[in-house]
């Protein structure tokens, strides 16, 4: 005969204001199996959970259950107390009288009914429970970080300074990112490629840092400690080990007309390249697409030329299987393109550009040096507009949220702009102005200020070329709807930030979550930021939702201490709710069949065949295996299992067929 | 083929010749219209301003008896027309209650199965078999000019792209014709100022004539006749404004149709404009 504890919390007013809970403390003494029950205004306070370790040892309790809040909520503290006093925490149930009865109901007789039949269902699965114990893997300690822009860089390097290897997978011959990019940053104006190449060589020269570039993942296999992940590496067409970055094949490759894409298709490029001047490696790769030999069969001049003999025509992929213990998201985002907008002429125009395409122009790095020259014909621009929110919060764009950069890099580039033009025009079309952050609303103070940027709060609704310049229509909110025309000689459209390309597949082979937008979900949105939903994977930077530098950087160091921390365990504890296959005394074995539907119907691959031999290895009989360091508990193969075979350890089919019979 | 006809109060008076084209194009065509019965008033532009039950009582009527008429589709020619009825449907759909409070007050049953189709849309279903039986190409440069109501509100008509519409464009191609890369495409002309304001829109047209040809332009071609006027009629404005003598026609997309099809251009109330239909070596302009 069991002897369980029944313990009724008050919450205070929360349950105690609906319920009855002194009732209900007396009707659960009469449930049969039931040795005490009693109610407390505060079950989880420390004097709270001290009567109940008392109650314990005084009553020799081998159950008890908590009727209090959500087990979300709880769970691990009562479980916590009841292993201290002796029972094996898998014998301690919570009722959930907060969200499943007072929350949701009226005052009353019938309330005060209810949370008594919601503990007494508990008890009677109570009476079938099983004492379980945790389940310990063993944790690889080497993380993964994909993505080699800011964010990725600063997470490879945090955990390779806390002592740990890393492997930074970039998909790019360079790593680097959007970073690399840009001109100057806000709110300091201060050279992003000065901080940041800086960066990109630490990482590179770590020397627990293994870089691989032009590299991508292909598939995730294991569960938090244990991850095994395929990565591709693209062929570079080029023996790393011999290529001494000289540049010889750049300069005399005679393909040189390919749209650039560091530089936003405002330059060109060689078909072997490297993306820009201070690429981490500095080792080029040939772009098959574009390469004359691969078109045509001919050409081999870089071959000819190169020093050390270098160039591999015939490379291919390879795929490379690396144990992981943690892996951190840090892909960024994506531009919206200027070619989405019909109402600005579906960026037919040279002279509509991007934001990301400002910076190239603006950057000393870039196609012009720096010179501001406008796309289309190179003349210096006298009058520029720049228009905010391009796509951001426009639910016909399919973009309802803020892309929270903008704002911040318009007033910037439009100080760009001034600076380098001083006789220029500059205007911004704005919505709001959201420059939240540490100097960031005195940064946009100074663009009108000091740098006599005209801000004209209203949308743009038309843009036309008429007699070589850019008719920008638009409206001034401030002064009652008047219509504003401006003639500009060039528009920077701040386009609407959105997931990286290819984001949503990468979700889905590392089995986090992602939003409607594409965008990697963290596990809760303010208590856990950087960790997703996925035990042992972790986020970093816009591929969660657009941020700025300082916020990528700084939940990169977040997201690199959570991997230090997880790798300063020996080995992981897991819950041991997971599914197992019975086994019987021979000749059955098992109820299992080997039909293996439930192979096939496991969304985490934690199902294997198991061989039982005879002694002289005769294979008699071939069942179904559940691996406890992959299965998550799902139940999936518990349904699916047609002798019934498998059951959820914590959950069986007799454990739920008790708490139902009872009602 | 056949189709129900809804040509409502301007295709009657100031824009005959809308009417006329586009009964003649149709005909060559081989579309038999049938027009509404005892159709009345849509409710233009002062019956949404002024009171709400009767902007949907009046197009509610005019479906009500299209359906009872047999009708499963009806061309409304007319942009305002054919806005009105759409705004009117989509709204009585989506509002059970007021149906059956607009049922109630045009004394008819209404189901809302018609389906209102404007004249872009109907010669685009024929643009194979305008295509073919083209014997005088309109070899001109021609600025398509859409106007507002036809492709806005979005939602309502559902129509082209909103921004930068491409049906009539299509169109004229398909009879010979170049259309010239125009930003004006929906711009405002001024609309119902036309009676009350004609300093607006001889200031809003006028932008719209001017850049046309300026584009080299040798016609602007419409499907709206509140356009039409405002760009024909208000034509003396519009270049007293404009200090310049712009001579350029407003056309109908079925009189440019009509003419590619070979059609007597009395048939089509080509007489009836008021800048005359006739191309000058100077590109519209005439000082």
């Amino acid at each position: 005969m069991s002897r369980i504890g029944v313990f009724t919390c008050h919450c205070g007013e929360n349950i105690g204001a609906t319920v009855d809970c002194a009732k209900v403390a007396e009707m659960c003494k009469d449930i049969p199996g039931v040795a005490y029950s009693v109610d407390y205004k505060y079950m989880c306070s420390d004097p709270g959970q001290r009567m109940m370790q008392e109650a314990i040892k005084e009553h020799k309790l081998d159950g008890v259950v908590v009727a209090a809040c959500s087990p979300r909520m709880h769970e691990p503290t009562f479980r916590r107390a009841v292993a201290n006093a002796g029972v094996n925490p898998y014998m301690c149930e919570m009722a959930n009288l907060r969200e499943h009865c007072s929350w949701v109901h009226e005052k009353g007789e019938a309330t005060t009914h209810k949370a008594a039949d919601l503990i007494r269902v508990l008890v009677e699965k109570i009476k079938h429970n099983e004492p379980l114990f945790p389940i310990k893997v063993p944790v690889t300690r080497t993380a993964m970080v994909i993505g080699g822009g800011v964010g990725g860089i600063q997470v490879a390097l945090d955990i390779a300074n806390g002592g740990h290897k890393v492997v930074l997978v970039e998909k790019s011959p360079s790593i680097g990112g959007h970073m690399s990019q840009l001109s100057e940053t806000f709110p300091t104006l201060d050279c992003s490629q000065c901080i940041l190449t800086p960066r990109m060589v630490e990482a590179a020269q770590h020397p627990n840092i293994t870089l691989m570039t032009y590299s991508e993942v292909e598939k995730v296999d294991g569960f938090i400690g244990n991850f095994k992940v395929t990565v591709r590496k693209k062929a570079r067409k080029l023996d790393e080990k011999l290529c001494t970055g000289c540049g010889l094949c750049i300069q005399k490759c005679p393909n040189k007309k390919i749209s650039d894409e560091f530089n936003e298709g405002l330059g060109t490029r060689t078909a072997i390249y490297v993306p820009f001047p201070q690429a981490v490696p500095n080792k080029p790769v040939i772009d098959t697409l574009n390469c004359t030999f691969y078109k045509t069969g001919k050409c081999k001049v870089c071959e000819k030329l190169c020093p050390t003999g270098a160039i591999r025509f015939e490379q291919e992929d390879e795929l490379v299987t690396l144990d992981i213990g943690a892996i951190v998201l840090a892909t960024g985002f994506k531009l919206m393109k200027t070619d989405v907008f019909p109402e600005y002429g579906y960026g037919k125009s040279k002279d509509i550009i991007d934001g990301m395409q400002f910076e190239r122009l603006a950057s000393a790095s870039g196609p012009t040096s720096g010179v501001m020259k406008r796309p289309s014909d190179g003349k210096e621009p006298e009058t520029v507009v720049f228009i905010a929110c391009s796509g951001s919060r426009d639910r016909s764009k399919g973009v309802p949220y803020c892309s929270k950069i903008c704002c911040m890099y318009t007033a910037k580039h439009a100080m760009l702009y001034k600076h380098k033009v001083h006789s220029g025009k500059a205007y911004v079309f704005y919505m709001d102005i959201r420059a939240a952050g540490k100097d960031y609303d005195e940064f946009v103070r100074r663009a009108i200020e000091e740098d006599d940027v005209k801000y004209i709060r209203g949308r743009v609704s038309k843009i036309y070329e008429e007699d070589g310049k850019l008719v920008v229509m638009g409206a001034d909110t401030l002064m009652g709807g008047e219509p504003v025309e401006i003639r500009a000689d060039m528009v920077v459209l701040a386009t609407a930030v959105q997931s990286n390309e290819g984001s949503e597949e990468l979700a889905q082979t590392l089995h986090v979550s992602y939003d409607t937008y594409g965008f990697f979900a963290e596990a809760h949105p303010k208590l856990r930021p950087v960790e997703t939903n996925t035990a042992g994977i972790f986020l970093a930077g816009a591929c969660q939702a657009p941020r700025d530098i300082p916020e990528t950087v700084a939940q990169a160091s977040g997201a690199a201490a959570k991997v230090v921390g997880l790798f300063s365990n020996d080995e992981l504890t897991r819950e041991p709710i997971v599914a197992v296959v019975n086994r019987l005394p021979a000749p059955a074995y098992s109820h299992c069949v080997g039909c293996f539907l439930c192979l096939s119907a496991c969304p985490y691959q934690a199902i294997e065949q198991e061989e039982i031999k005879s002694r002289s290895g005769e294979v008699i009989k071939t069942l179904a295996r559940i691996n406890p360091g992959l299965c998550q508990g799902c139940g999936t193969c518990v349904a699916t299992c047609r002798t019934k075979a498998i059951d959820l350890q914590g959950f069986s089919n007799e454990q739920i067929y008790a708490e139902l019979m009872t009602l | 083929m056949r189709i129900g006809y809804y040509p409502g109060c301007s295709l009657l008076g100031s824009s005959r010749e809308f009417d006329e084209s586009t009964r003649a194009v149709l005909k060559a065509l081989g579309v038999e219209l049938e027009q509404v019965p005892d159709w009345n008033c849509c409710g233009a532009s002062s019956a949404h301003i002024l009171n709400h039950e009767l902007s949907l009582a009046l197009p509610a009527r005019i479906l009500a008896l299209a359906e009872q008429a047999g009708l499963t589709e009806i061309l409304a020619p007319c942009a305002a027309c054919s806005n009105r009825l759409l705004s009117a449907q989509q709204e009585l759909e989506k509002h059970p209650e007021l149906k059956a409070a607009i049922e109630k007050a045009i004394e008819m049953p209404y189901q809302g199965t018609v389906k209102i189709v404007n004249i872009l849309e109907v010669l685009d279903r024929l643009k194979d078999r305008i295509a073919e039986k083209v014997k005088a190409p309109f070899t001109k440069h021609v600025a398509s000019y859409y106007g507002c109501l036809l492709v806005r509100p979005p939602r309502v008509v559902n129509f082209d792209r909103p921004e930068d519409p491409q049906s009539m464009d299509l169109l004229l191609k398909a009879v010979g014709a170049t259309p010239v890369e125009w930003p004006f495409k929906t711009e405002c002309c001024g609309a119902a100022f036309s009676v009350t304001r004609t300093d607006i829109v001889a200031k809003l047209s006028g932008k719209l004539v001017k850049d046309a040809v300026n584009r080299g332009a040798d016609a602007i071609v419409v499907a709206c006749p509140m356009c039409h006027s405002n760009l024909d009629l208000r034509r003396a404005e519009i270049n007293d404004y404009l200090q310049k003598e712009y001579a350029i026609p407003a056309m109908f997309i079925t009189q440019v149709i009509g003419l590619a099809l070979g059609l007597d251009p009395r048939d089509l109330g080509l007489h009836r404009h008021m800048v005359p239909v006739e191309f000058t070596e100077t590109a519209g302009v005439q000082s």
